[in-house]
């Protein structure tokens, strides 16, 4: 079964991380993923650009409006996400809470339709 | 061979109390549904009601109930074309091996119930509803909410079961104690719906948690168990029969009328948690109950070691209401005005601000210190902050005492 984990972290702020904890995090990131490559979870993944380059887009009435931002302010934005094959929602959350960003952020895991 | 009818249906209705849940949660296995799981054990026992009767009560009933509630779904499932989620075979006679299963079924139940990503609420209920087998009213009258918001919540559960695939399955390894955690906070929760009111449902939490220690004999689970038996030992001297019931605080209790056999069975619990790895909190609450069921009176309690036992407890757990405890074991041990140094502090950060027993507790220490119109005020305060009936009542006889 295919679950989508959102990866939701804080954007303000990131700026004032340390270099070398941004070095380990990418470090941290770029192992988990070649771990769940080898576990057979791996699907796809990306890292998103920040909430400032997003644009929502809404067709109403047939006329197209487009505002900048995302769609809600929130605390902490989407800034990534992983698509993975899982056993059950179990095996799925022991995927997510090895995501890095678990420890700083907050992992939405969502099973995918069929 | 005549066969009293009268007689055989007083055995379905006993072999339906002592093992529908257990079919049912092995039907949820086989079956891999919920609500077809239920149909099929309705199934069963109607036909044992039609068959049993005439033919007799089968050697295995709990195997017979299985396979032909299993049976029933087949059918059932090939009537309206729904696909059965892994065919399992049934034996008519279950073999020692796959009467082991069935203990795990009720696990896996219990687990699946208990599952963190439910809703709280739901998980409470569900546990009541299909490990317990109460009935969706009982579960609402007993949680104060209407049959229908319930049954919604049990639906909205099954469905994310269902549709994020929930497994229906016993964790393993470092899984286990966080879930079993969830598990034991489900149980505590339904304990404590029952503290003053619902004797039966005080009785479900102990019955629950005995079933949990049984198949899985982890140092908290039995750690909550007897902290359940040991509270629950007090049951009939926590409140006065006459005008309606007022509560008794700990220290005017009739001691002789506390449930010895269920101290007995609780205090040798707490011996063995305390010597298991990995107690925590429950095991640490049960460990400080134990002494107060042990001592004669409230004057010759150990509270020294209460103290002590509140501050490992502190240690595992920084909570507010804690310390309050905390504080008021200090004022036995110490004075009221040691106790009241503490409370004090407490309310001054603001933590329990609204909590109307840090009121209450500050009133008795006050009103033993002689200061009467401080000990009006904070018990005014705890009075304003109090839902509970018996409690109010103590408050208010208290206020005419003063």
């Amino acid at each position: 079964m295919k679950y989508l984990c959102l990866v939701y972290q804080e954007e303000k702020g990131e700026a004032n991380v340390p270099r070398d904890q941004i070095e380990q995090a990418k470090k941290d990131y770029w192992a988990f993923a070649e771990d769940i490559k080898k576990s057979g979870h791996y699907i796809v993944s990306h890292g998103l650009q920040h909430t400032d380059a997003a644009t929502t887009v809404r067709m109403r009435n047939g006329k197209l409006s487009t505002t900048d931002g995302p769609f809600a302010e929130t605390k902490e934005q989407l800034g990534g996400f992983f698509l993975i094959e899982a056993k059950d929602l179990n095996d799925a959350i022991q995927v997510a809470a090895r995501i890095p960003s678990a420890k700083w952020g907050s992992i939405e895991v969502r099973p995918v339709w069929g | 061979m005549g066969i009293d009818r009268g007689s055989s249906r007083l055995g379905i209705e006993d072999v339906y109390r002592a093992e529908s849940r257990r079919v049912l949660a092995t039907l949820i296995r086989l079956l891999g549904d919920f609500d077809l799981a239920e149909e099929a054990l309705q199934d069963a026992f109607a036909a044992a009601v039609e068959h049993w009767p005439v033919e007799g009560t089968p050697a295995n009933p709990r195997s017979w109930l299985i396979s032909t509630g299993r049976f029933k779904a087949i059918d059932r499932l090939r009537k309206t074309r729904r696909e059965v989620a892994g065919e399992v075979d049934v034996p008519l006679e279950l073999s020692d091996t796959e009467d082991y299963d069935v203990v795990d079924d009720r696990l896996r139940l219990i687990f699946t119930c208990c599952h963190p990503a439910l809703n709280p609420d739901a998980q409470v209920a569900m546990t009541l509803r299909e490990v317990c087998g109460l009935t969706t009213e009982q579960v609402a009258a007993a949680f104060l909410t209407t049959a229908p918001t319930l049954a919604q919540r049990i639906v909205r559960a099954k469905s994310k079961i269902k549709g994020a695939k929930i497994p229906y399955e016993v964790p393993a390894g470092s899984e286990l104690s966080e879930r079993l955690a969830s598990v034991l906070h489900v149980v505590y929760l339904v304990f404590n719906q029952g503290y003053f009111t619902r004797a039966d449902l005080a009785t479900e939490a102990i019955r629950l948690g005995r079933l949990i220690v049984v198949l899985l004999p982890e140092a908290e689970a039995i750690g909550l168990l007897a902290l359940m038996l040991l509270h629950d030992a007090r049951r009939a001297t926590r409140t006065t029969a006459a005008g309606g019931g007022e509560l008794i605080p700990l220290e005017e209790q009739d001691r002789s009328q506390w449930n010895r056999a269920q101290i007995q069975e609780g205090v040798p619990l707490v011996e063995r948690a305390l010597t298991s790895r990995g107690f925590g909190p429950y095991t640490l609450q049960a460990a400080i109950a134990a002494l107060h069921a042990e001592a004669p009176t409230s004057a010759a309690t150990d509270w020294p070691q209460i103290v002590g036992l509140y501050d490992v407890l502190l240690r595992a757990d920084q909570s507010a209401v804690i310390e309050l405890n905390r504080a008021a074991a200090v004022a036995m041990r110490d004075g009221p005005e040691h106790g009241l140094t503490l409370i004090d502090a407490i309310l001054a950060r603001g933590d329990l601000e609204e909590y109307h027993l840090a009121h209450a507790a500050r009133a008795d220490l006050l009103r033993r210190l002689g200061r009467k119109s401080e000990a009006r005020d904070a018990y005014g305060r705890a009075l304003a902050l109090t839902m509970e009936e018996p409690e109010r009542r103590l408050i208010e006889r208290r206020l005419q005492e003063l």
